[in-house]
């Protein structure tokens, strides 16, 4: 768990008051729920909360908008001290997961909803609206009401009306889960392009890895109210640390003691690998470089063969990913014909190799 | 009490803006004897009344009767007390509402019961208990009548006083149902986005609960109207200046049944004319 460790070096370094961007330590204890998590980001850093439901992430966003009170810890953005400061007071703008527009009040007054209780006049107010509206490509939706509008535009009214404060941290909750599919393309590369051009931080909150990689600059995995590995989404992506971000980006992965090209595992058997490490690591393999058997492989030069029973199968486009249990569970994915012609069922008995050259270890 | 949570129902499928639901109906053929021959007795008698209400109404007389001094009089002076104590009610009960709905502070329960109490207590009994409050020599009308020469028993404040007391309660709980159902997430949202609390409620909290407010407003103005034995024993029955409708109804019973028809007659038209106002929230809601 070297990752956290840096994490608390690198906000350790934190003390200087005047640097801009997020410096938080959310401490936030809830009956027997703790969530302790450390977050950093420079301006114009988009960091992705990634975690199961239940994780801590939603806690986390309360907590930077002031919506949930700290049990301990701190925050800081832009070297002010934002504990204790009530949600309306801070520099702060969320749009929520079901974007909780004002229903009585038309696109363009809940946008202009902020300014106006930043002090602005109601035509001022009007004004920045309308064109933060068009900005979104929305300027003739400016007097609809919200139930009027579809999903896609409703998100972008509500990223409008979170911006249109001038926010120096912008907080999104799923920002993408209450669209449907062919939506969601369509929104995510614009909120892409929105989260681009902003200049202060943005965090935001998914449990979808495709949004964070997509979005963020830097994922913040978090599981049972703790960070459990932060870095860029490709870093991410090849070196998983834990099996729920394994599964997320699709991985096999187990951890066990490396002695050169052997590591055992500490599910039991061990695995060749290519590269020469010592000590803890991690091993990881794609579900498709698994191949299966029906009688144990003969003159085969796969070291690392397995005797395993299917345990479910589940259909993924056009492959099937086959669960399996017995010596070591992994996941398989086949085509539908290799699968009927293995026979596959719950509960058959077959054998799964796979190339050293198809796995990828790293030190734990 | 029924109808106050109906209300709350159905300001809460309106701010959901969830689907209505279908019931499944058949026709009164249908419906089995054990249950439709008190269904039909309860119709008959709760109608029946109103019907000879009508039957024995003195309709030759009755533009007499109506355009009288008395009768204005009364009418005014009822509708006055009643709007002046759903004023009262509304400024005073929804923020009450709010605080039961949306604060947690220890007792709050106990306070919830103490306020929907003038609603199960005769209000006889809370005609007395005003009197014991606000009277000449009442816990703190002695202060208001020394301090500041007010007076409340006995005079047109008095009666609005009265009427707010036994139909406060309705507003309140009406207002706070639809508050339960409202999401205190939009207040939320508005907080991040620079609104004090009051403002949030002000301008999101408030727009959102009108239905809930208006439909209370009402059924507190029809109770307040009709409000008879808090208002006789806190108000007294002075003609022009405490006397309501219900009081001239029952006074005029004793001495010139024909007026007190009449005067009934008036007040079931208004009755009609609220639940004609009410028609699209409950009649259509229920539908």
């Amino acid at each position: 768990m070297t990752d956290i460790d840096k994490t608390a070096a690198d906000t350790g370094s934190g003390d200087d008051p005047a640097r801009e961007g997020l410096d938080a330590r959310l401490l936030v204890e809830r009956g027997s729920f703790r969530l302790d998590v450390a977050l950093t980001a420079a301006p114009g850093d988009v960091v992705a909360l990634l975690g199961p439901n239940g994780a801590g992430k939603t806690t986390a966003l309360r907590a930077l908008a002031g919506l949930t009170p700290l049990s301990g810890g701190r925050l800081r953005l832009d070297g002010a001290e934002l504990d204790g400061t009530p949600p309306e007071s801070r520099p702060v703008g969320v749009v929520f997961q079901d974007y909780l527009l004002f229903p009585h009040l038309s696109a363009l007054d809940n946008v202009a909803f902020g300014p106006r209780c930043q002090g602005l006049g109601k035509a001022q107010a009007r004004a920045l609206a309308a064109e933060w509206l068009a900005r979104m490509g929305l300027a003739e939706h400016a007097g609809a009401k919200p139930r009027r509008l579809s999903g896609g535009q409703a998100q972008r009214v509500a990223l409008a009306r979170a911006l249109a404060i001038r926010p120096r941290l912008l907080l999104l909750d799923e920002p993408l889960a209450a669209l449907d599919a062919r939506t969601r393309l369509d929104i995510r590369s614009q909120l892409r392009r929105h989260l681009a051009e902003f200049e202060a931080v943005a965090v935001l909150v998914t449990h979808d890895p495709l949004d964070a990689m997509v979005l963020a600059d830097r994922l913040v995995v978090i599981e049972g109210g703790r960070v459990v590995q932060e870095g860029s989404p490709t870093h991410i992506a090849r070196h998983p640390r834990t099996d729920y971000i394994a599964q997320l980006v699709g991985l096999n992965l187990y951890r066990g003691r490396s002695d050169g090209h052997t590591v055992r595992l500490d599910a039991g058997p061990a695995l060749t690998t290519t590269e020469p490490l010592t000590g803890e690591v991690f091993v990881a393999f794609p579900p498709s470089a698994v191949t299966l058997h029906r009688e144990r492989p003969t003159g085969t030069s796969a070291r690392n063969l397995w005797r395993c029973e299917v345990s479910g199968l589940e259909t993924h486009g056009d492959q099937i990913r086959a669960d399996l249990g017995g010596e070591l569970a992994l996941a398989a994915d086949l085509t539908t014909v290799a699968a009927a012609e293995l026979g596959l069922h719950p509960g058959a008995e077959v054998w799964a190799t796979v190339k050293a050259a198809q796995t990828h270890a790293y030190p734990a | 009490m029924t109808s106050s949570y109906d209300t709350s129902g159905a300001a809460a499928d309106t701010l959901k803006g969830g689907p209505r639901r279908r019931r499944v109906r058949t026709g009164v053929r249908g419906a089995p004897l054990p249950l439709l021959v008190p269904a039909l007795a309860g119709l008959v008698f709760l109608l029946l009344p109103l019907v000879a209400l009508l039957v024995r109404a003195p309709w030759s007389t009755m533009p007499e009767q109506l355009t009288s001094t008395e009768v204005w009089q009364a009418l005014r002076l009822s509708l006055l007390c009643a709007t002046a104590a759903t004023a009262v009610s509304l400024v005073l009960g929804v923020p009450l509402a709010w605080l039961l709905a949306r604060t947690d502070f220890p007792g709050r329960g106990l306070v919830r019961a103490l306020v929907t109490l003038p609603l199960v207590l005769p209000p006889v009994v809370g005609g007395v208990a005003l009197l014991m409050a606000l009277g000449r020599n009442g816990v703190v009308g002695q202060w208001l009548d020394s301090w500041f020469g007010i007076t409340l028993p006995f005079t047109t404040a008095g009666v609005v006083v009265a009427e707010a007391f036994v139909a406060m309660p309705f507003l309140v709980i009406s207002v706070e149902g639809t508050l339960r159902a409202a999401d205190p997430r939009y207040e939320e949202a508005a907080t991040t986005l620079g609104a004090s609390r009051f403002t949030a409620f002000r301008r999101v909290t408030l727009p959102l609960i009108a239905p809930g407010v208006a439909a209370g407003s009402v059924l507190a103005w029809a109770r307040a109207l009709g409000e008879f034995g808090a208002t006789i024993t806190f108000a007294g029955n002075f003609p022009g200046r405490t006397q309501t409708m219900p009081l001239a109804v029952y006074l005029a019973l004793q001495n010139d049944p024909e007026a007190a028809i009449a005067l009934s007659l008036v007040l079931l038209a208004v009755s009609i004319a609220v639940l004609a106002g009410l028609r699209d929230r409950w009649m259509t809601a229920a539908s």
